[in-house]
């Protein structure tokens, strides 16, 4: 099963991987990360592997398992 | 044909026979970039650049090979992120910088790395000169349309109508001028060899970014 691996405390929330993931499996969480920010979470849903999120997320905190 | 099914019937019955498969990491962080947070805004492009460029020379191992020149500008501590050989210039001077190091080390793959206001406004000369020589480096024009390090003032490549903290009611084009195209100016020189517009802000379009960049450090034919 391909599934994410994100590094929340270095997610900056530009939030733009929510905007990328074609199935919308990317939200955003209730809790501060250590940057002062919401960061972004993976939801576990059915993800492709695509790396989409990956590609666009301009911190690489995004690991791509398949 | 009859093998190729084969394999197919093969690999569904060991995944319904419950074997554990093994996860493989697909995407992750390329190795020539180092391992630290960075310092641009949220979702700024320049990151998304500098992990291409990393990409690129990673995939075709030329990291012992490239020397990179860092701006100055927002990127000026770019040679905290590239693990290769990085040097800095004097504002808008790196395609000389580059050319004095090209010219000593015929060998090495030299390429700069600039931003609009070292480029397009004090850089001008310089970049205008070194591609009319025909200079054998590589340049990526990291383009955003403002002086982003400063503050967001108007730069010489702000779009016509362009909200800027200088320029708050739009660039007009009566008191500013029009936007310099710098592709364009550049594209009718005989010493040009390989020039193209490029842009990162979707997946396909960092696709289409990152073989640019492949065909512009001479890598990957380019004819």
């Amino acid at each position: 099963m391909p599934k994410i691996k994100i590094d929340k405390n270095r997610c900056k929330g530009c939030y733009l991987c929510i905007v990328n993931c074609p199935n919308s499996l990317i939200k955003i969480d209730d809790e501060l990360n250590a940057k002062g920010v919401k960061p972004v979470v993976f939801s576990g849903g059915k993800c492709t592997g695509c790396a989409m999120c990956a590609i666009i997320c301009p911190e690489f905190i995004i690991e791509v398992y398949k | 044909m009859k093998k190729k099914n084969r394999k197919k019937i093969n690999r569904s019955a060991s995944k319904r026979a419950g074997k554990k498969v093994e996860e493989k990491l697909v995407f992750s962080r390329p190795q020539s970039l180092r391992d630290v947070d960075m310092h641009y805004c949220a979702g700024c492009g320049h990151s998304i650049v500098h992990r291409l460029v990393c990409e690129v020379i990673d995939e075709f191992k030329i990291r012992d090979r490239v020397i990179g020149i860092a701006p100055v500008g927002c990127a000026v501590i770019a040679y905290d992120y590239w693990d290769f050989d990085v040097s800095e210039a004097a504002h808008g001077r790196t395609p000389a910088v580059a050319t004095a190091i090209k010219r000593v080390r015929p060998d090495n793959i030299v390429f700069t790395y600039q931003g609009d206001g070292d480029l397009a406004a004090i850089g001008t000369a310089e970049i205008i000169h070194a591609a009319n020589r025909g200079e054998n480096i590589t340049v990526i024009f990291v383009n955003n349309g403002v002086y982003g390090m400063t503050g967001g003032q108007m730069a010489p490549t702000t779009l016509a109508g362009q909200k800027t903290s200088t320029s708050i009611a739009g660039r007009s084009l009566r008191n500013d001028g029009y936007p310099l195209k710098m592709l364009e100016m550049l594209a009718v020189l005989p010493g040009v060899r390989y020039l193209e517009r490029v842009s990162v802000h979707s997946a396909q379009e960092i696709f289409r970014a990152k073989r640019a960049i492949s065909k512009a450090l001479g890598v990957v034919k380019s004819y």
